[in-house]
């Protein structure tokens, strides 16, 4: 914190008023408006800087309001006379307020234009603002200032920040700002060893602004040079080995570029070439007919090239000849080897630590789609594990679940009210959806476990359908409160969304509200009595009938709730269900069969090996799947039982 | 089993009554064939299309119908099953004799019906942006090709936001493989270093973008200015988009722009934290125009529904059915050959202002227009350029640059300027 | 030998019979003769009925009669599909090529064709470079051999895995469909080299065929189709019957006391498993040049899901049960989605039946399996009282 602070102390007699107030007699902001109309209704990006400059320099008072207007899409054009307006739209008409005099009056919207300035010009206007705002009263547009400094750092704007750093009165957008000031002076300092002290203390910053300062410094072209002894002159980054640092078409390509080499001839211009050299159905004393392989092709290519027709053929030695006697490198832009030097060490160092948050980053990722995994399968491990029952609806119940809360999000609006409605009715939903399911179907084929599950499919397709026509084939949105918006951001690199951060906690909740119920309650006892021995629970006095009916109902409540979840961070239609169906059953069979801790296994491996996988390969997410489909088909021949094996009625098949 | 379903169409025979006594000498109804899947996956964006096709040729039989005929629109149902979409077209073809085919949306289901319209003869207009590559005799492509979409918006991202660094995420199918193609070469032509492209493709529906998203973000390491480019189809946006949100992803840092995300996409949102990210299209519904004005009313009038929105492949059915009434009353009957050299030339306005013109490479000329997303699920257009007439074959891949399409003078889909010779007459499939 | 076969099983007779008649009818009757009476596209989906109706003959072998519920199978026929598209592709391809490059001023060079094929073929998604895996798509043969061997091998290979570690009942069942999974997941991926979720398409033009109509081919697949299906069923009654079949049949009723008995269950599984792999393959292979076109989406786990509905609707254990399942199903289905059924105005509510026919569909499912577990089929056992 110290050096920061040193560097104010050093700029601050640079830091010059910003600009000095002209005095022209009757200037109106209108007049300097019209004089650059076509800057102001067609701004683009590389150009609006000079109807700035004028706008900036006139150092009239409203050119602020104007330019936060303008940016704001708050400037109307009345198309007759091109003259400016802000105004507001209210239904057709317009309210007009004067830019020079603020005076008010309504008009029909008809003939008037609304300016609507793209990014680009507005990052520019934030720019032009900076100056306007960096001490501003309002605490919002200073932050808007430091924000823009950010997006768009300039040599210019080092004084100025720096001369707003002492009189801010707020601590956080205080320290913002000496932060900025230090990235800044890495860039834009004049004196060299100012530069290498700011560079030195932003290598403890993982921010990927820091990054990006130490990378603009480090910024490197590639060259190529004849080959001395001395090596190349300059600020030299690398020096590049054609073959393993770039292959030898591209540094051929780069002589050629540079003007050490004659283009190669490539298949199409010698194709070409013999095309229009044809005479009297032959090419330079080969017959047509048998131009049909290469060699032949060069043979004829370079007769032509005897007669000077044609450019000489570059043979492959002559190539490789060309490339040996250059010497291709990198070339820092940056003149001064110790700035480099020092940048070079600093973002060494920032890697170390990026390498290791990644890490961190990627196990939190993987955290929480596991969490996503087991809240989806833990409904399904409790059906299928304790009564041996597939229920290919599960996903359906997680739909329903999804769309419950859907439909209540549309009678209560209060986002928090609303979810904490939607839980406890989803889970009462599917577990009535549950309870009907397996009086009506599956209690009629305990004995056939494999027509349970074609039935339960029927009952899927036919539920999927239902939603199809009831809510309609367009995805609803289910919206998560505000509260859960946004992210926990330890650092640039490690940050997760809070939704994420919610479901895991469910996830988590639910883990222990299930082991509590199996193991703390007499329900769970009498589950655990009826998975280990239905006919000896029976006569135990234990009413089996109505075991499986709670269980069934407790699996898919739970998927009801888990359909809530998932609705919130991804999306809710008809058929959300059948992508998470294949993905829940391999969780609890690779987790290993009735039992709550095989299935946190199955969902954790998964979630891990998925996130894994797409971190070697983080350009194709779909091969990532893919490989681990196969990993589970090789782990289930390996653990048939799963990770955690039991015993029991469903171990026995 | 011997009775065969012959009538496996649905006609829609209740626009009767207010037209017939005006077409009383003509003894068959005109037919418009209209093949868009009302189930399956791609219902969510096609039943609005089979929606849009029967509101246009309901207000046609309003307007007295076509060559004194009536006009019937045979729907039918290919249930986002691909092969099932050539066999529909057969039908509809040869059993319900249909003069012309508005339908498809996914390339894949264009590419399954290209043999059987080209065996057949018939007439497909196709409402969706694509990928190009293309040029089939008997298909007119109402949508945008990737000059008429995917390049402007790259320009845009280069000359207004000076994006350095691209990440351009996608679907892993044909549309965006292919557009992602052409614009890495196009990038590459503009100056921007190969390792500056970030490439990354995920699968149908996908949900879980944490990871993606913040690859993304760690992009801007360098300093570079970064710009995604999103070729995601359906239901993902809704993850990804909720994603960018939560992470805190401003269209100032990094900003987004969709080819696939319209207001149909966006009524499953919330798009609040969404603000000022970009879609390019050649329609956005708050085009202010009175053409667009009277378009929306009818819409939401024939739906019923205050709250449905229009969008682009819409227009593209708009523009298409029109030009193909016009071209029908110009040649003086609905057939297939006479129709194909009427349709050359002809205009029809645009719903966002200017004219729509019908190329002889079976393409059409449209503004391609940048909007940002704003709070209440609009675009808010914020770039209109001239019109672009679409072009088949792409300047910006080696293999297609030398191609191009003229079936009115040439009369080939795919001619090879540098051999002056047609490669094939049918298209490729 | 042929009439005690015959007489131990009239139902194979009566199968062939009404097989042979129907393939007849439909060939006289279809525009290909003259008469046109069942147009083109009625002929193509009949010809695709049939080879469904093979798989599912499969489906019941593997299912109803050895007892193990396969979610996979579709994959075998999605590979026979495969196998024979890429055939189909590259030789229409070629030929388009050579026509278009042998009129130009010089002959192409070797590299110039290939080239020129391998940008026609996947220029479309984004790439020009020929995969490794289409090494020998220039050979009618050796892809014909591929449509039996590469279903047999996988078949083979993931079955002598599964059954060697004794994987059965619903987890075996969850296997297969993650085996199935796997490969539709892996085949949408563009750099599969198979053209990812575009897939093979343009399979109905058959190439040095290129003068004959659709309605000719239309009518030779169909035959074809009919010639594989009595074959199969032939073939499958043949397997059956005998020591086989009971040996079979006790591995679905009790494998362990089969095991117990002194029988290599794991064998007899493999074999059953990898036949019935090997007829879904040729199935595929005759199923998708009539289709048109094979994507990925065709072997995701949800068809195979409905290859078991089928069987189960007809009648599992009885083979022309599953003919009947898949042919009436498939059909139905057809039509109620095609429009052919006129809506149910209920008089609040007007049932659309392209909304509500899955609904009907999954209701009917649960009620078959629930209350007509022989299924279709079992109606049969009402008309013709059996001895036993």
């Amino acid at each position: 914190m110290l050096r920061p602070i040193l560097f104010l102390v050093l700029f601050f007699g640079l830091a010059a008023p910003a600009y000095a107030p002209v005095h022209a007699q009757e200037l109106t902001l209108q007049t300097i408006l019209q004089e650059n109309s076509d800057e102001i209704t067609k701004p683009k990006r590389r150009t609006v800087s000079t109807a700035l400059d004028a706008l900036v320099a006139s150092g009239l008072p409203q050119v602020t309001q104007f330019l936060e207007q303008w940016q704001d899409k708050g400037v109307w054009l009345r198309e007759d006379d091109g003259l400016y307006f802000y105004a507001s739209a209210d239904g057709g008409d317009l309210t007009l307020t004067d830019i020079d005099t603020g005076a008010e009056s309504t008009v029909p919207k008809d003939g008037f234009k609304q300016l609507k300035p793209n990014g680009g010009v507005r990052r520019v206007i934030a720019t032009a603002l900076v100056q306007f705002q960096l001490s501003d009263p309002d605490l919002a547009r200073r932050e808007t200032a430091v924000q823009s400094i950010a997006r768009r750092p300039e040599a210019s704007q080092l004084g100025p920040l720096l001369a707003s750093v002492d009189g801010e009165p707020d601590a956080a957008l205080k320290a913002r700002k000496i932060q900025l000031a230090n990235f800044l002076s890495a860039s834009f300092a004049e004196d060299p060893a100012d530069r290498i002290a700011a560079i030195e203390s932003l290598s403890t910053d993982t921010s990927i602004e820091a990054r990006a300062v130490l990378n603009q410094i480090l910024n490197a072209k590639p060259d190529v040079a004849p080959r001395t002894d001395a090596g190349p002159e300059g600020n030299i980054a690398r020096e590049l080995k054609p073959g393993s640092d770039l292959s030898s078409e591209d540094a051929y390509a780069q002589l050629v570029e540079a003007g050490f080499a004659q283009a190669a001839i490539t298949p199409a211009a010698l194709r070409e070439a013999i095309v229009s050299n044809v005479v009297e159905g032959k090419v330079g004393g080969v017959p047509t007919a048998q131009l049909n392989s290469q060699d032949n092709r060069v043979k004829a290519y370079t007769a032509l090239a005897e007669d000077g027709i044609v450019p000489p053929f570059v043979t492959a030695e002559e190539r490789e000849a060309a490339i040996e006697a250059h010497v291709f490198f990198e070339e820092y832009s940056e003149k001064d080897p110790a700035i480099t030097t020092a940048a070079l060490d600093a973002l060494n160092s920032i890697e170390t630590r990026v390498a290791a948050a990644q890490t961190v980053d990627l196990t939190l990722d993987a955290l929480s789609l596991a969490s996503i995994y087991f809240l989806a399968a833990i409904g399904l491990a409790i059906t299928f594990g304790v009564m041996g029952v597939i229920n290919m609806a599960h996903g359906e119940f997680i739909m329903m679940g999804a769309y419950t809360g859907y439909v209540i999000q549309l009678f209560v609006p209060d986002y928090t009210l609303s979810i904490l409605i939607a839980l406890p009715v989803a889970f009462a939903v599917t577990f009535g959806a549950g309870v009907a399911m397996e009086r009506l179907v599956i209690r009629h084929l305990y004995h056939r476990p494999l027509e349970t599950l074609l039935a339960t499919f029927g009952i899927s397709i036919a539920l999927q359908q239902l939603a199809k026509n009831i809510f309609g084939t367009q995805a609803r949105p289910l919206t998560s409160p505000a509260w859960l918006d946004g992210a926990w951001v330890v650092s640039d690199v490690i940050q997760i969304s809070y939704i994420r951060i919610a479901i895991f906690v469910m996830a988590l909740m639910f883990l222990a509200l299930i082991l509590f119920v199996l193991k703390r309650t007499r329900l769970g006892l009498e589950v655990r009595a009826v998975t280990q021995n239905p006919g000896m629970a029976a006569s135990m006095g234990i009413n089996p009938d109505r075991i499986n009916m709670m269980t069934f109902g407790l699996g898919s409540g739970i998927a009801g709730i888990a359909g809530v979840a998932i609705g919130l961070y991804a999306k809710v239609t008809s058929e959300m269900g059948t992508d998470y169906i294949v993905q829940s059953f391999m969780t609890v069979v690779v987790g290993g069969v009735g039992n709550v801790w095989g299935t946190l296994a199955g969902a954790s491996m998964i979630g891990f090996l998925q996130k894994g996988i797409e971190w070697f390969n983080p350009s194709n997410t779909l091969a990532a799947q893919t490989y681990m489909v196969l990993f589970i088909i090789l782990f289930i021949q390996f653990r048939p039982k799963g990770i955690v094996a039991l015993k029991g009625r469903a171990a026995a098949d | 089993m011997a009775q065969t379903p012959k009538l496996v169409t649905l006609t829609t025979a209740a626009l009767l009554a207010s037209t017939s006594f005006a077409m009383a000498e003509c003894a068959d109804p005109i037919k418009v064939g209209v093949l868009h899947s009302l189930s399956g996956s791609m219902a969510i964006s096609e039943t609005t299309l089979k929606d849009a096709m029967l509101m246009l040729v309901e207000s046609q039989n309003a307007a007295g119908g076509l060559l004194g005929c009536e006009i019937e629109a045979v729907v039918v149902d290919p249930a986002s099953d691909w092969p099932l979409f050539a066999e529909k077209a057969r039908e509809l073809l040869t059993v319900s004799e249909v003069d012309v085919i508005f339908g498809n949306w996914t390339s894949v289901s264009r590419k399954s019906v290209l043999p059987v319209i080209e065996e057949l003869n018939g007439l497909l207009f196709y409402p969706v942006q694509y990928e190009g590559e293309e040029s089939s005799k008997n298909v007119f492509y109402t949508g945008a090709a990737p000059n008429q979409q995917a390049i402007p918006a790259v320009d845009y991202y280069l000359d207004e936001l000076g994006v350095e660094k691209f990440a351009l995420l996608g679907t892993d199918y044909v549309y965006p493989r292919t557009t992602n193609n052409i614009l890495e070469s196009y990038l590459i032509d503009k100056g921007i270093a190969p390792e500056d492209i970030f490439v990354n493709y995920t699968p149908f529906g996908h949900s879980d973008w944490a990871t993606i998203v913040g690859d993304v973000v760690a992009l801007g390491e360098d300093g570079k200015q970064v710009g995604v480019i999103s070729t995601i189809n359906g239901d993902a946006n809704i993850g990804f988009y909720k994603e960018l949100a939560a992470a805190d992803v401003s269209a100032d840092d990094i900003p987004v722009v969709a080819f696939s995300v319209g207001e149909e996409e966006l009524s499953g949102l919330d798009t609040t934290n969404l603000v000022g990210h970009l879609a390019a299209w050649n329609y956005f519904m708050s085009a202010d125009t009175p053409e667009n004005a009277e378009f929306i009313a009818k819409w939401k009038a024939f739906i019923g529904d205050d709250a449905r929105v229009t969008n682009d492949p819409m227009e593209a059915h708009y523009i298409g059915f029109n030009m193909w009434v016009n071209a029908v009353e110009a040649a003086g009957t609905t057939d297939v050959d006479a129709v194909r050299s009427a349709m050359y030339g002809q205009t029809f306005p645009n719903l966002t202002g200017g004219m729509a013109e019908m190329l002889p490479n079976h393409h059409l000329t449209k503004p391609v227009l940048i909007g940002e997303i704003t709070a209440d699920g609009q675009f808010d257009i914020i770039s209109q350029t001239e019109p672009v007439p679409g072009d088949a074959w792409t300047d910006f891949l080696p293999e297609s640059a030398v191609l191009v399409s003229d079936w009115k003078d040439l009369g080939c889909g795919m001619y090879n300027t540098e051999t002056e010779s047609c490669v094939q007459l049918t298209s490729n499939y | 030998m042929r009439k005690t076969f015959i007489s131990q099983h009239p139902s194979v007779l009566w199968f062939l019979a009404i097989l042979g008649l129907f393939t007849v009818f439909v060939a006289v009757m279809s525009e290909a003769s003259g008469i046109g009476l069942i147009s083109t596209s009625m002929v193509k989906t009949l010809g695709k009925t049939l080879c469904l109706a093979l798989i599912a003959i499969a489906m019941d072998v593997v299912w109803g009669y050895c007892g193990i519920l396969s979610l996979g199978h579709f994959a075998f026929f999605g590979i026979g599909g495969y196998a024979i598209g890429m055939w189909l592709m590259y030789a229409r391809t070629e030929s388009i090529i050579t026509a278009n490059l042998s009129s130009q001023v010089i002959p192409p060079t070797p590299q110039e064709v290939t080239d020129a094929i391998g940008n026609q073929i996947f220029g479309v998604v984004g790439s020009s470079e020929f995969p490794m895996l289409w090494a020998f798509s220039h050979s009618l043969t050796l892809h014909l051999l591929m449509v039996v061997l590469i279903p047999g091998l996988l078949a083979l290979i993931f079955g002598w895995l599964a059954f060697r570690s004794r994987v059965t009942g619903v987890y075996l069942s969850i296997l297969t469909q993650a085996m199935t999974l796997a490969l539709s997941l892996y085949l949408f991926q563009n750099d599969s080299g198979l053209r990812g979720n575009n897939g093979l398409s343009g399979l109905q033009n058959i190439p040095g065929y290129e003068d004959a109509s659709q309605a000719s081919i239309s009518v030779a697949f169909f035959a074809v189709s009919a010639l594989a299906l009595g074959l199969g069923y032939v073939l499958f009654t043949l397997v059956l019957s005998g020591k086989m079949g009971s040996v079979v049949k006790g591995i679905r009723d009790n494998e362990a006391r089969v095991r117990f008995l002194g029988y290599k269950v794991e064998n007899y599984k493999l074999f059953i498993f990898t036949l019935t792999a090997i007829i879904a393959g040729i199935a595929g292979a005759l199923y998708y040049p009539q289709a048109g076109i094979i994507n990925p989406a065709e072997i995701a786990p949800i068809a195979s899901i409905y290859l078991a509905v089928w069987v189960a609707i007809g009648g599992r254990g009885r083979l022309y049960g599953a003919v009947i399942g898949a042919a009436f199903v498939s059909l139905l289905s057809s039509w109620f989605t095609g429009g052919g059924v006129p809506p149910l105005n209920l008089g609040f509510y007007t049932i659309l039946w392209t909304d509500w026919w899955l609904v009907l569909l999954g209701v009917a499912f649960v009620c078959v399996t629930l209350f007509f577990p022989k299924g279709i089929g079992g109606l049969f056992d009402y008309l013709v009282r059996k001895p036993s």
